[in-house]
């Protein structure tokens, strides 16, 4: 099994969520992260200038099993793709073992396919 | 044409005759276009803070009115209109005055908004630090002393107004009045933990929910409806009805050129149509035509709006960068400069054969001087009065966690 966890523009959201949808993940989750780079934005307020580095995106995690993780990761790459700097990252690791509440039961099987 | 000022001369004779429920029914919905500033003020000084802070502000607007309409009741009242010397009035405390063309209640409660009007103008520039015991005496005591005192000047048939100054519903003074306490209190306090860095350069703390400031702009713009033309204090006859019209289109016309001004002056300096800046520009332009709303033309309104806002607009930089005094709302720039400009503005623009007003400019400048100087020195030694005695200020760990938690227990979003 592994954790795929990409950081996506917050504008591509939409139509990652589609994809994802459709291909083979049932569930999986969001959160909007705050991230600190190298880019700044300038702004004003009442006659105030100053910079914020914050960056707001969003962050998708999804666990699967081995067979799906690489046309998912092609799904993300391709969607969330713009060309410009600050498009994201997708991080991918290991999961050593996942359970479901409601049967008990463990390993892979339990990250089924939806159909 | 029955103005403010007739009110405080005793129409004694046969006055419940002269009783007039039109008079009354336009004067009370005055008082409930007034009041619904309140809200307004409540909602500008909230989206204009930090979230942290939310509960405290809406606190301060409560009190407010809550203790301005019992003081002003009880002493404030008779200070600003019964009988005295040229100062002050000393008469009939805790009782409400003569009937005239509306009840005594009738008048009463209009002036008791326009005492809390002038009250709350001064909680904004005092945001997020002050301990919230200190903001209840001061407010007791604006609306029981230094607003009834500076408003006899003018109103009550004092000083002020046997020289001629003419402020209409009262640019000097309800708005000069709490921008002066206000400039007062923002320096006593000093600026918030982290508005300026070591080196004194102005740092922007952005207000946490401008949709709580715009629309707070909106409810004051309505009530500035109220504020002015129900000033006429009369409906009755054709000369009131166009007294009244008149002002409603100088009010609106002063909002909407100030709005403008502020919005091309952010666009042009800071190369952003600023949104709460045109909140400010707004509001500058409706405390520029406070004083002359009845006697300008329409074209010179629009231009009082302008003018005003852009000096309005100047004086936010120059009291948060060169003063540095932290006035996170913009108080003493859109009350104070604005009342200011608004008043002086009379004397220049004032036309006699619109309302049969004769206008001085040496007058209207001296009235303004004269008022600045009495409520900052006043708002100056009260505070720094409870500064001594107990401390102003809330302690550090308060303002940096916020004041909804430590001064309340309750915060403003769960």
């Amino acid at each position: 099994m592994k954790k795929i966890e990409a950081i996506i523009r917050k504008t591509k959201f939409e139509e990652v969520k589609e994809a994802l949808l459709n291909s083979d993940i049932d569930w999986f989750e969001y959160h909007d992260v705050h991230g600190i780079g190298q880019s700044r934005q300038e702004r004003v307020y009442r006659g105030v200038q100053y910079s914020t580095d914050v960056i707001q995106r969003i962050k998708i995690t999804i666990v699967c099993r081995e067979v799906v993780l690489e046309p998912t990761v092609k799904v993300i790459l391709n969607i969330a793709h713009t060309g410009k700097v600050g498009d994201g990252r997708i991080f991918v690791s290991d999961v050593l073992d996942c359970y479901s509440i409601r049967t008990g039961e463990n390993g892979d099987t339990v990250l089924r396919d939806k159909k | 044409m029955i103005t403010l000022l007739d009110i405080a001369t005793p129409v004694v004779e046969e006055s419940k005759d002269f009783v007039n429920g039109l008079d009354t029914l336009w004067v009370l919905l005055g008082a409930i276009l007034v009041f619904w500033m309140q809200p307004g003020f409540a909602l500008v000084e909230a989206g204009l803070t930090q979230a942290k802070n939310t509960a405290n502000i809406l606190m301060k607007n409560f009190v407010d009115f809550m203790f301005g309409s019992l003081l002003f009741w009880i002493l404030g009242f008779s200070i600003m209109y019964g009988a005295g010397n040229d100062w002050f009035g000393w008469e009939g405390f805790g009782f409400i005055g003569e009937d005239s063309n509306v009840p005594a209640e009738c008048t009463f409660i209009f002036q008791t908004v326009f005492c809390a009007t002038a009250a709350t103008i001064v909680s904004g520039a005092m945001a997020e630090r002050t301990k919230f015991s200190m903001y209840v005496i001061f407010s007791v005591l604006i609306s029981a002393l230094v607003y009834p005192i500076e408003g006899h000047w003018s109103w009550g048939g004092g000083w002020l107004s046997e020289m001629g100054f003419h402020d209409f519903a009262g640019s000097t003074v309800v708005h000069l009045a709490g921008g002066a306490m206000a400039l007062a209190g923002a320096i006593v306090l000093g600026p918030r933990v982290g508005k300026y860095s070591k080196d004194g350069k102005s740092r922007a703390i952005p207000g946490h929910n401008l949709v709580l400031c715009a629309l707070g702009v909106f409810c004051l713009w309505m009530g500035w409806f109220g504020f002015n033309p129900c000033s006429t204090v009369a409906a009755t006859g054709y000369d009131n009805a166009v007294s009244m019209s008149h002002v409603f289109v100088t009010t609106n016309m002063a909002a909407a050129t100030g709005g403008i001004a502020a919005m091309l002056y952010t666009w042009l300096v800071d190369k952003k149509p600023s949104l709460s800046m045109v909140c400010n520009g707004v509001l500058a332009g409706l405390v520029g035509i406070t004083a002359g709303c009845d006697c300008v033309s329409i074209g010179a309104s629009a231009i009082i709006g302008v003018v005003v806002s852009l000096v309005m607009c100047l004086s936010v930089s120059f009291v948060d960068k060169v003063l540095k005094v932290d006035d996170p709302v913009g108080a003493v720039s859109v009350h104070g400069v604005g009342g200011i400009l608004g008043t002086i503005a009379v004397g220049i623009f004032c036309d006699p054969e619109i309302d049969g007003v004769e206008a001085s400019l040496g007058v209207q400048a001296l009235g303004a001087a004269a008022v600045f100087v009495f409520c900052f020195a006043a708002g100056f030694i009260i505070f720094k009065v409870l500064d001594k005695v107990h401390g102003l200020r809330c302690d550090r760990i308060i303002e940096e966690e916020g004041l909804d938690v430590y001064e309340h227990g309750e915060t403003a979003y769960n």
